[in-house]
């Protein structure tokens, strides 16, 4: 006997954007989030560096010159009115909160301390500008920490460890999900009016990432499967600072705070691939620079890694070469104990993991995947949008990493992905509980856990011999040598017939583990399954656009074409084939021009 | 390098009790994570084998268990950090083994929200609706205690927890810690009339296994005391 659930509102994911929605959806309407984690493990934690929001505490600052800043970091794909009012939203947003308790670190005057980051500027003098709201270098942790103990507060429903297999859809619109518990591998059936998706990204699909095991994409293959399309899938960016090897993250924020990157010459190499501000440019125009540097031989070693320096001498020689000041006028000088106190989790990071301190020596690091800018197509209500119209899909919400809204465009800035996810992560869960309010529950139909058992079955059995870990393994290197920081027809041609060769292993795979409870062979095998599935649309995606933009590079077509290409990508998955269609960017204010810093 | 593991298993639906097995992973590589080995093991050897893990640099809290018998986070140890050729991992002790390496969490995040682990503040706003202010100083004040990532370490490796599980446990005194010292919380009363208790932080014996365990460096022993202090004194700072 499944057991049935019923909610007004149906959250699936538990990070930032999911108890974000499950906080203001909670306020009006019968709520419950699911996550596949406990919800204090979800990846939000990770994020280091701060919440872009236009305060102006430390230095002048507009919502305009952040929608500019943000505009521009996406090379003019982001959807602009969307763009517009999250960098309205963001100022509130993060008021709200320090109100619901967020230690954000502080100025001398009490006020939220706020520092540089990649590509956020006075656009009046093109120098960095103070807009990344910070809680030391764990931001994340303290945005995650704050809105669970919010919703405890708020008694909100959950359910942790529950795995989400299936959409459910009755008359075209969401009617709720089907869920196996971990514990048991028990199937459930979550009745709703309303459903949002807050599953986050998916870098798991290439070899060296800073994201989580967890980070699959679940919630992007369950809506393909269900005929929702992907958009821009082709827009993943590669981060420029993850620790040589491991792909942890070393966030942008030490860079904010004076960090030079260094080519194995000893040369501070920015200087030449973004005159105005170097090593805070854009994190794809980085990627891209320290990849051509190895490219020339000149990482550090010959070796494919670059060093990511913030050593008080390096950082004061360099400060003084900029003429970099502090808000009251007086010299950029950093000390010893004052990394020590700012960036904590970044020496433990470089002391654990390379046995080496920052302060001393130098970080190796490299290019890792980091972000994925697609993803479910929504408004800026949360509103999932299912056609080049932008037609609503009744019922259906996706807000955070998942969706794509577009603010990110074709290239996500710092500081704000962890905005997107309380701007939208509120308006998805406020518009969810509206409209749940003003809807009946439908009828779900007999065979509603069909489709998740069929899946199931197929794994559990499978007479094949294939291991998942085999495949996965394969899966990852073919994307990170072809499907990453520069591309090529024909590396994707090979990527792409790689991928196919795999889904047909992946119908012959073998599990070791048959039982019910806690199975992580079948949640791994099935997390496996998805990640085939999106590789396959990010290729597909990646290949049709011919022209490079933002994180999407091609050294076959190395310029922006907006004449062809100002456009988002579609991209549908019927059975073993994407279908691409395009919709139009929403330009308001900000004609494309050329993007440089 | 060859290094053997010898994991503490235990299957509900098949097993009576818990049982060591041993797994000789031959590619080892000194810079390798112990959650690396534990992923190769169930990737290439025995898909079975079931644990938590998320983030694996140390920030989500999942990948906490017992390495050559001290808790550590699997994601945060190296091979050549350890220095025996036999690798032991064990579940958590204190907290009933589910399967394998996975242990029930529910009595340790009972204890976590028994404690009002969330800010509390008078209803009024802030009168220009910006932040509330909060000097650089009183921040610093209550900054240890904000790093805690609930991976249970330390609650598992007090042995007034394991003698009572009804001890509320290091870590749900270092979240009501939290609040308690920010200066812009207005709770500290009943989160200290229920740390009061006897199985609140009079129970704490000042064992120090807990800052030992900490994988955030928390001076947890420091922090209990503190609210001792708090409450002998009747003084809060």
């Amino acid at each position: 006997m499944t057991k049935q659930h019923q909610y007004e509102v149906v959250i699936v994911g538990s990070g930032g954007a999911g108890l974000m929605a499950g906080l203001f959806a909670s306020k009006t309407a019968k709520t419950a989030v699911l996550s596949k984690l406990h919800p204090t493990r979800s990846h939000t934690g990770t994020a280091q560096g701060g919440v872009g929001a236009a305060l102006g505490n430390q230095e002048e600052d507009h919502p305009e010159w952040h929608t500019y800043d943000s505009v521009k970091g996406s090379d003019y794909l982001g959807d602009q009115d969307a763009i517009e009012f999250m960098c309205n939203e963001a100022v509130q947003a993060v008021y709200d909160l320090e109100h619901m308790g967020l230690p954000f670190s502080r100025t001398p005057d009490g006020r939220i301390a706020q520092r540089p980051f990649g590509g956020h500027t006075n656009n009046v003098t093109g120098k960095p500008v103070r807009r990344s709201c910070y809680a030391a270098d764990r931001t994340g942790h303290m945005i995650l920490q704050t809105l669970y103990q919010q919703c405890l507060r708020n008694q909100v429903t959950f359910y942790d460890e529950y795995q989400v297999l299936d959409l459910i859809l009755v008359n075209g619109s969401a009617a709720g999900v089907v869920a196996m518990e971990l514990a048991t591998g028990e199937l459930h059936i979550f009745h709703s009016k309303a459903v949002i998706l807050a599953t986050g990204g998916h870098g798991r699909i290439w070899e060296i990432t800073s994201n989580a095991y967890a980070y699959t994409g679940d919630g992007i293959a369950i809506s393909l499967r269900r005929g929702i399309p992907a958009e821009d899938m082709e827009f993943f960016q590669f981060h420029p600072t993850g620790i040589y090897k491991f792909g942890i993250l070393i966030t942008e924020g030490v860079r904010g705070e004076g960090g030079i990157l260094i080519n194995g010459i000893g040369e501070r190499f920015m200087e030449r691939y973004a005159p105005h501000v170097k090593d805070l440019a854009s994190r794809d125009v980085i990627s891209r620079a320290m990849y051509l540097e190895m490219q020339e031989g000149r990482g550090v070693n010959g070796q494919r890694y670059m060093y990511l320096d913030v050593r008080p001498e390096i950082v004061n020689r360099y400060a003084e070469v900029d003429g970099r000041t502090r808000p009251d006028g007086s010299p950029y000088r950093l000390t010893a104990e004052e990394i020590y106190l700012k960036l904590p989790d970044i020496i433990d990071f470089c002391r654990t993991y390379l046995g080496i301190d920052p302060v001393t020596q130098p970080i190796p690091v490299q290019p890792t995947a980091h972000y994925t800018m697609g993803g479910i197509p929504t408004n800026y209500y949360g509103q999932v949008v299912m056609d080049e119209q932008n037609s609503i899909f009744p019922g259906l919400y996706a807000a955070g990493e998942v969706a794509c809204v577009s603010v990110h465009g074709a290239n996500r800035l710092g500081t704000n992905s962890l905005l997107d996810l309380i701007v939208f992560g509120k308006h998805a869960g406020i518009h969810a509980s509206e409209f749940a309010k003003g809807a009946s529950f439908q009828v779900l139909p007999g065979d509603v856990t069909d489709f998740a058992r069929q899946q199931l079955d197929l794994l559990i059995n499978n007479s094949g011999k294939e291991k998942g870990a085999d495949i996965a393994e394969k899966m990852k290197t073919t994307m990170f040598q072809n499907v990453g920081v520069f591309r090529t027809e024909e590396g994707m041609r090979q990527a792409l017939d790689d991928i196919r060769t795999l889904k047909e292993r992946y119908r012959h795979i073998r599990l070791d583990d048959h039982g019910k409870a806690f199975n992580m062979n079948v949640l791994n095998s099935l997390e496996i399954g998805n990640m085939l599935d999106l590789a396959e649309v990010i290729t597909v995606s990646a290949m049709a656009r011919q022209e490079s933009r933002g994180a999407h590079a091609r050294e076959d077509f190395p310029l922006r074409d907006d004449k062809n290409w100002l456009k988002h990508t579609l991209a549908w998955s019927h059975q073993g084939d994407v279908e691409l269609r395009y919709k139009p960017v929403v330009i308001t204010k900000y004609q494309p021009k050329e993007r440089v810093y | 390098m060859e290094v053997t593991l010898k994991i503490l298993r235990f299957n509900p639906e098949t097993d009576k009790a818990p049982h060591y097995e041993t797994y000789l992973v031959p590619d080892a590589e000194p810079n390798d994570l112990i959650l690396d080995l534990l992923e190769c093991v169930r990737g290439y050897q025995d898909g079975s084998l079931a644990f938590r893990r998320s983030c694996s640099h140390g920030i989500c809290g999942s990948d906490a268990i017992r390495i050559n018998g001290h808790n550590r986070l699997a994601c945060k140890v190296l091979v050549k950090d350890i220095g025996t050729e036999i690798i032991t991992l064990e579940p958590l002790l204190g907290l009933r083994v589910i399967k394998d390496l996975i242990v029930d969490m529910e009595p340790f995040f009972e204890h976590y929200r028994s404690v009002m682990p969330y800010f509390m503040c008078p209803d009024d706003p802030v009168e220009d609706g910006k932040e509330r202010l909060q000097s650089p100083e009183q921040r610093e004040r209550y900054d240890d205690t904000t790093k805690c990532i609930l991976c249970a370490a330390c609650t598992t490796s007090c042995p007034s927890f394991w003698v009572d599980g009804r001890y509320i446990g290091p870590s749900a005194i270092v979240n009501a810690h939290r609040f308690i010292f920010d200066s812009r919380d207005c709770g500290a009363i009943p989160r200290l009339n229920i740390l009061n208790e006897r199985m609140g932080v009079w129970r704490c014996r000042t064992i120090f296994n807990c800052t030992e365990a900490c994988p955030r460096d928390i001076k947890i022993t420091k922090a209990i005391a503190e609210i001792k202090h708090v409450l002998s004194t009747g003084k809060l700072d």
